[in-house]
């Protein structure tokens, strides 16, 4: 029976993921039998003042049966909310009788590519955006419409619908130009202590990633999956949502989600990840 | 597999605390329900299959696989949760096997218990333990 | 009818006479347990899928009863036999009364 489990897992032995350790395993994630995710690959030219030279997707360092989960679609509850989001999507809301789909029409062609480069700088707001900023534009400013709540479920479903259309896709958001000031201050905060552990991001996810932290796999932090399908609260989380949960772990206060600040950590942590693939919406514990 | 030092700890202290618990009431509520399932008759070993995480990352999802060639029915039960009942599949005559999986809720480290009822109306059981780690922040 | 509940059924769109297939399902809903208590220490009430049933062409493949140790956004993988051309059809009972459907079309030959 356990044969046949993992043979309905992946048909290719190759994809099936081997045994559980402290450190991250080598195991291969193919999606549906056809999407190879590139999840391991040497660390961008900027890293090389860090003590890492591979970065590694978070899948890395969980469990057989919660990297399963992200293998194959119907397995992977987060494609609940991508089909939500598809909804969404179609939905005519606001004063100007618009929905995304008025102007975008098929996200599988619109969308394309979009979350492997963003946050990025927007000339014309002359900012750096999010996807999430990018929707909650296109909200007031083409539709006439509430904003959604930055970290909403709303809005979680919508990057997710975003974030699928650039599976396998590499992650490769610009850091220099405009967007290398918000770049700066992003890595700043990286290696900032906080709160009342006195940890940076840097302390678990550069200096400890493969560690244990409690009866868990401390991994590099990476954002390449989001936004993420999590067992511990079996809902979608967005980046920001995950940004403020560790930094109120530190025992800080936490920045605002869609604040600058954070703004400027999702940039520099996405470029951290340039090279891995958009695996959004990705199963975690 | 090798434990760091701290993993041993957490997982002795998981043990430890399920030791505590108080077993014999929450054991005699499962071995009620195992009685109701089957009208009081005996339960046998063998020819149920239940494939559970050896360790769940997360108690609040943890996949589970239960099948028994020929069952009527399987009836799952979780022993250390305050409610013990899990699910209860029937297999109709379409069933192509008669095998679920699916993911539930463990209250912490435990047994899971799994019961079918055959064909010719007897029962056998197995169980396999699982072990529900306390989490650091999940990243 | 509980908030924003939305089924994910994968089933073959054809088959063989005969032949036994992998269905799998997922349904977005809370599964709230009934054990959980509010900021003001309320006891939540308890607010689930109960039953979950897959028959083909009018004939059962599975029923299953569900409990509040189900997770939440339910997921069932099983098998059936398909003996000919039809419908697959999936319902999802809420302890509120509502009936969520489904239906899979499969081809044989």
């Amino acid at each position: 029976m356990r044969m046949q489990a993992k043979a309905a897992i992946a048909a290719a032995l190759i994809a099936a993921p081997g045994l559980a350790s402290a450190d991250p395993d080598d195991d291969t994630l193919i999606v549906n039998g056809e999407i190879e995710m590139t999840t391991k690959t040497s660390a961008p030219e900027h890293m090389s003042d860090t003590y890492i030279d591979t970065i590694m997707s978070g899948w890395h360092f969980r469990s057989d049966e919660t990297q399963a989960l992200q293998m194959d679609d119907f397995d992977n509850s987060g494609m609940i909310f991508v089909d939500t989001g598809r909804a969404q999507w179609e939905q005519v809301e606001g004063s100007e009788g618009n929905s995304c789909a008025s102007c975008h029409e098929d996200p599988a062609d619109s969308m394309k590519g979009v979350r492997a480069t963003y946050p990025k700088w927007d000339p014309e707001a002359e900012e750096v955006q999010t996807v999430a900023m990018q929707i909650n534009d296109c909200r007031t400013e083409n539709m006439g419409a509430e904003p959604y709540g930055y970290t909403s479920t709303e809005m979680a479903n919508m990057e997710a619908l975003i974030a699928v259309q650039s599976r396998g896709m590499p992650v490769d958001v610009k850091i220099d130009g405009p967007a290398r000031e918000m770049w700066e201050k992003g890595k700043d905060l990286y290696y900032t202590r906080t709160g009342q552990l006195e940890l940076s991001c840097a302390n678990c996810h550069e200096d400890n990633y493969g560690n244990m932290i409690r009866a868990d796999h401390l991994s590099q932090g990476q954002i390449n999956g989001f936004p993420t399908y999590r067992l511990k609260n079996a809902k979608l989380n967005t980046v920001h949502a995950r940004f403020k949960g560790c930094v109120r772990d530190t025992r800080a206060e936490t920045y605002k989600p869609g604040s600058d600040a954070f703004v400027a950590l999702e940039l520099y942590v996405a470029s951290r990840g340039n090279g891995l693939s958009v695996e959004g919406p990705s199963v975690r514990n | 597999m090798n434990f760091t030092r701290r993993e041993t700890m957490v997982i002795g202290a998981a043990a430890a605390a399920a030791a505590t618990l108080p077993m014999p009431a929450l054991a005699s509520k499962t071995e009620d329900l195992i009685a109701e399932f089957t009208g009081g008759a005996e339960v046998g070993e063998g020819g149920v299959m239940l494939d559970a995480p050896e360790i769940a990352e997360n108690g609040n999802t943890v996949p589970i696989e239960v099948s028994a060639e020929g069952a009527e029915a399987i009836m799952v039960l979780a022993a250390g949760n305050p409610e013990p009942p899990v699910a209860t599949f029937r297999f109709g005559p379409l069933a192509g096997a008669h095998r679920a999986k699916t993911r539930i809720r463990l209250a912490g480290t435990q047994d899971v218990v799994a019961v079918a009822r055959m064909a010719d109306g007897s029962f056998t059981k197995t169980s396999k333990t699982v072990k529900v780690t306390i989490g650091g922040c999940g990243g | 009818m509980a908030k924003n509940v939305r089924p994910r059924v994968k089933a073959p769109r054809s088959a063989e006479a005969g032949e036994v297939v992998v269905i799998k399902t997922l349904i977005s809903h809370k599964m709230e347990s009934g054990q959980r208590k509010d900021s003001d220490g309320n006891i939540i009430p308890r607010s689930i899928i109960h039953r979950f049933v897959c028959d083909f062409n009018g004939e059962n493949v599975i029923d299953v009863k569900m409990e509040p140790a189900i997770s939440t956004n339910p997921y069932f993988e099983f098998e059936a036999t398909i003996p000919e051309s039809g419908d697959f059809q999936f319902t999802w009972h809420d302890d509120d009364g509502s009936v969520y459907e489904e239906t899979k079309t499969v081809k044989v030959g």
